[in-house]
């Protein structure tokens, strides 16, 4: 099966994506304050390699980049609630692009997984034990 | 089996085998982090063809017609000579061949160098004097055209540089010019597309640059230019400006001050607010933004929440080295 990525147009629309969801993360007051500040055109990078890899595109990142890139901001009091509005703005991104329902939830459930890196805490659900 | 040549070194790379992985191979300590073409961290230039087909996937355009690349995602074809983005060249001397005053604290100065000088009109350059002294200025010109380059310095008070620069030097002094660097120039190929040049203080230099490139190719989109000072001071070029106005019908011509009386061609209060006004959606323009750098900041996430495409925002923020102290 190819991935979502693909199935989505490939670079230039992630490219787009990235575009509108960061409009939209900048318009947002919840999250706005954490980018005072940044180097525009690098953040954007980064979210490109973000969507890239929940859409399941080319990418080679790994849990610890996810918690290295957001320890200063973990200082500033990201916590959840900002996870959650990452990941609300993700779906209406994902919307717009032509993305289905399903699909969002399952982009939703791949950016969740992540979240234990991005806040820089212990994964929440017990390891299994054998 | 292509090669790539780099400081002086060929290096032969394996079929399919990216510049990124040649480098490092060859140990070559080359900057990357993502290695999937996001980041941009393992940028290069292409010296003498142009680059990979695909390793411009997702740059600017300004980066594009620089010859930069994502060595990441770049498998060459053929032999190319490559360079660090970070390398600036060879120093070029220069001779001034006129230092003429703008207004109460800016200076035109005008620089033939020796050796061609390969740049376009607004990216910046490195003054070198003789005893090392550096500091960097915009061109304010068109290259091609003019023959020299044009640089508007503003005198800083105890300023190292621009002091000598305003007072002691003259036609026939040497200097030298490093260079160039930044993405703020004209981008060929979009004649009808709107332009958007805000600037203050010597920012207005590359501005001055990019709109002389863009009437030159008969650009025929609006062009605007908002000149933004605390009050008519701070202005130059005022005549030049306006004369270009009254010749070109799709240019507008706006001083904004933070203070004094608006009238015809001048509008008074905070710049952000004034090119609201007059451009309510920036949807499909470009924008170029230079001078102060908290103002450039600012008005980078406006103009972007306006809707300009984050690829067609072209900053170039101007940060003063902290002046020497008066004995």
């Amino acid at each position: 099966m190819t991935s979502l990525y693909d199935q989505l147009g490939g670079e230039p629309a992630v490219s787009a994506a990235v575009e509108t969801f960061y409009r939209k993360m900048l318009s947002d007051e919840r999250v706005a304050r954490f980018f005072d500040h940044v180097d525009m055109d690098g953040q954007m990078a980064k979210q490109k390699g973000f969507l890239t890899m929940v859409l399941g595109g080319p990418n080679k990142y790994t849990g610890l980049d996810m918690r290295a890139g957001h320890k200063h901001l973990v200082a500033r009091g990201l916590n959840d609630l900002h996870v959650d509005v990452v990941i609300e703005h993700l779906g209406g991104t994902l919307l717009e692009m032509g993305a289905t329902p399903e699909q969002v939830t399952q982009v939703a459930a791949l950016a969740n997984s992540v979240r234990d890196d991005v806040l820089d805490r212990a994964p929440q659900t017990t390891p299994i034990k054998n | 089996m292509a090669s790539i040549e780099y400081q002086g070194r060929r290096l032969e790379l394996a079929p399919g085998e990216t510049v990124l992985d040649g480098l490092l191979a060859a140990g070559v300590d080359a900057p990357h982090s993502c290695r999937s073409g996001h980041c941009r961290t393992c940028v290069a230039r292409a010296l003498d063809v142009a680059p990979p087909a695909g390793s411009q996937e997702g740059l600017k355009d300004s980066w594009r017609e620089l010859g930069l690349f994502l060595t990441c995602r770049a498998v060459p074809t053929e032999d190319m000579r490559i360079a660090a983005t970070d390398d600036l060249g060879l120093e070029v001397g220069a001779t001034v061949t006129a230092v003429e005053r703008l207004s109460h604290d800016v200076v035109r100065l005008r620089l033939e160098t020796d050796e061609p000088f390969e740049h376009r009109g607004g990216q910046f350059v490195t003054l070198v004097r003789v005893d090392g002294l550096a500091r960097s200025y915009s061109t304010a010109n068109v290259p091609g055209r003019d023959g020299f380059i044009e640089l508007h310095v503003r005198e800083i008070a105890n300023g190292a540089m621009s002091g000598w620069i305003a007072r002691e030097l003259k036609p026939g002094g040497r200097v030298a010019v490093r260079g160039p660097e930044g993405e703020c120039f004209y981008v060929h190929g979009r004649p009808e597309q709107p332009l958007l040049l805000v600037g203050t203080g010597t920012g207005l230099a590359p501005l001055f640059a990019i709109l002389q490139e863009a009437l030159a190719h008969a650009h025929s989109g609006r062009i605007v230019l908002l000149q933004g000072a605390v009050d008519e001071r701070g202005l130059y070029l005022v005549d030049e400006l306006r004369a270009l106005a009254k010749l070109h019908p799709n240019f507008e011509y706006v001083r904004c001050l933070l203070r004094g009386e608006a009238q015809e061609g001048i509008e008074i209060g905070a710049i952000d607010a004034i090119l609201r006004a007059r451009i309510p959606a920036l949807r499909g323009w470009r924008a170029y933004l230079c001078g102060n750098p908290e103002l450039v900041f600012d008005l980078r996430k406006k103009v972007f929440l306006g809707g300009a495409n984050s690829k067609e925002i072209h900053a170039d923020a101007f940060v003063m080295k902290a002046p020497a102290l008066a004995r």
